[in-house]
């Protein structure tokens, strides 16, 4: 069961094309890592995938549905590149705020902060934490909600390497409970982490493959350079 | 798993929803005192300089006092010109931050979001009005005849056209720096025209039929009307309803210019 289907996606930003013509499908319970370097078009394929992004042709279906439809909102989560929580409120009252736009109690809201390391500084200002913290406070508010699918905006950026591991220890652990979820990083050192992995490059798609299948397409048992190795056969190919 | 089956219906509107964000936009409100203390304190501060003002500069025989006439209708321009500025800022910032984006991929519709914020400055509006009204009739000896609650009444039907115009202005704002120049653009014709500083009877015929099709206009008519007779008239129920529709309609019209998807 493919939870994403994306056909003939062309996107425009201001005069530039981000996305030329993306096709690809995402499959349900897993985590599929979107990889590729900065301004490649990660955030906005993912601002696509929950509907905020206007398109000029193709179609993003979601669970069946035209992404960003009204069906979908209760059960597609985002959490945006830059943490977009309040800084005027505590941790809490943000978790229990968006808790409540979902339909989740406080009780749901408290395990959110709680399960991404935040429970001793639930009573805090969002203003006066660290930048990592302030983006375990955004995906709290996307957690709390139990979403069917999860797109994460380089959800890692910024955290010491035990919360990292932590972080995607969950991830699988959300997955193995049936939730789909697509995850950017522009670190390759998180690609093998990943069940399945889309290499983004210049707004196109280089690679829909396992970490397994992309160690091996490059001939490399380190993903950054075996994801170099492919890039570079692509344009030989191309001259 | 309840907690899927009982998830609200998204886009309709929801009364849940709009409270929840009511909710959230005072509890920002809550955690930033000075703005709650200027915005207790400074419409009665402002009142006291006018009533000093105009406090020895004799009045004609049978004449209502100039403070009385001018202090009144302050009353409602206070809660519009504030309102509005907060508003227009506060959801400028939402814009910005990212966090209109994510509200706008949850089950909130936009129209929700548009009430609670009108419902919380509304509310934090009546606080500030009942302020601002038991300081200007103690301490001022501002001269009422009909009923305070009636005033207060105004001033927080004039407080949500604030935010409803604030909301709508904010969507043609890219920058703080503009949308703070949207309150001179919006509010002083209205305050020049309203009938204030010139008797509407004595403006040019065109000005007139400008001023008439400006809302502010109304909600100084009705406080007139509240301050010169005991009964609520027809005339003062008529513009408050005015300025209510008014108030919905830019609220339905922001609501309309926002966006979900862009560029
Ligand atoms: N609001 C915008 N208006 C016009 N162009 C934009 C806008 N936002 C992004 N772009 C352009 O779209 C392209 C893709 O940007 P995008 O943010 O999707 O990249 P990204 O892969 O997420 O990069 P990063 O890893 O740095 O976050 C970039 O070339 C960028 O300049
Ligand atoms: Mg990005």
């Amino acid at each position: 069961m493919d939870a994403v289907t994306v056909t003939d996606l062309v996107i425009d930003r201001g005069r530039r094309r981000v996305l030329p013509g993306l096709s690809f499908t995402v499959p349900a319970g897993q985590v599929t890592g979107l990889l590729g370097p900065s301004g490649s078009g990660k955030t906005t394929l993912m601002r696509a995938l929950v509907g905020v992004q206007r398109i000029r042709s193709g179609t993003v279906t979601v669970l069946g549905e035209p992404a960003g439809s009204p069906g979908l909102r209760s059960r597609v989560g985002y959490v945006t590149q830059a943490p977009s929580v309040y800084p005027d409120l505590t941790v809490r009252e943000n978790a229990r705020h968006f808790a409540a736009l979902y339909g989740a109690g406080a009780r749901e809201a408290d395990a959110a902060v709680a399960g991404v390391g935040l429970a001793d500084a639930a009573g805090q200002l969002v203003a006066d934490l660290s930048g990592g913290q302030k983006g375990r406070v955004s995906l709290a508010c996307a957690l709390v909600g139990s979403p069917e699918v999860l797109v994460l905006d380089e959800p890692t950026v910024g955290l010491d390497p035990v919360l990292r591991v932590e972080l995607w220890e969950r991830f699988h652990a959300l997955a193995a409970a049936g939730t789909t979820l697509i995850v950017s990083s522009h670190v390759m050192d998180e690609a093998g982490r990943c069940d399945r992995l889309l290499l983004l490059r210049d707004g196109e798609l280089i690679a829909d493959s396992t970490p397994a299948q992309l160690r091996a397409d490059g001939r490399s048992e380190d993903l950054e350079e075996a994801f170099l190795n492919v890039v570079r056969a692509r344009e030989e190919v191309a001259a | 798993m309840t907690a899927i089956l009982d998830r609200p219906a998204p886009t309709h509107l929801s009364p849940r929803l709009t409270a929840a964000t009511a909710g959230r936009v005072l509890r920002q409100l809550r955690h930033d005192h000075r703005t709650i203390a200027m915005m207790l304190v400074l419409p009665s501060a402002l009142l006291g300089l006018l009533y000093l003002l105009w406090k020895d500069v004799p009045t004609l025989p049978g004449q209502a006092g100039i403070f009385d006439r001018v202090g009144l209708t302050m009353l409602g321009i206070f809660p519009f010109v504030v309102m509005f500025l907060v508003t227009s800022i506060a959801m400028l910032r939402e814009r910005t931050s990212g966090t209109l984006e994510r509200l706008l991929t949850t089950p909130l519709a936009r129209l929700d979001l548009l009430l609670g914020y009108g419902a919380a400055f509304g509310l934090a509006a009546a606080l500030q009005a009942v302020v601002t009204v038991t300081v200007a009739t103690t301490l001022y000896d501002l001269d009422v005849t009909g009923s305070t609650w009636l005033v207060v009444l105004i001033a927080v039907a004039d407080a949500v056209l604030g935010v409803a115009l604030g909301l709508l202005a904010s969507a043609f704002a890219r920058s703080e720096f503009q949308a703070v120049q949207f309150m001179p653009v919006v509010v002083l014709p209205q305050f020049f025209l309203c009938g204030l500083l010139v008797p509407r009877e004595q403006m040019a015929g065109w000005l007139q039929a400008v001023s008439d099709v400006l809302p502010l206009t109304y909600a100084v008519e009705a406080l007139q009307e509240v301050g010169r007779s005991a009964e609520a008239t027809g005339t003062m129920w008529a513009d408050v309803g005015i300025v209510s529709g008014v108030a919905l309609l830019a609220l339905a019209l922001a609501a309309a210019t926002l966006r979900r998807r862009t560029a």
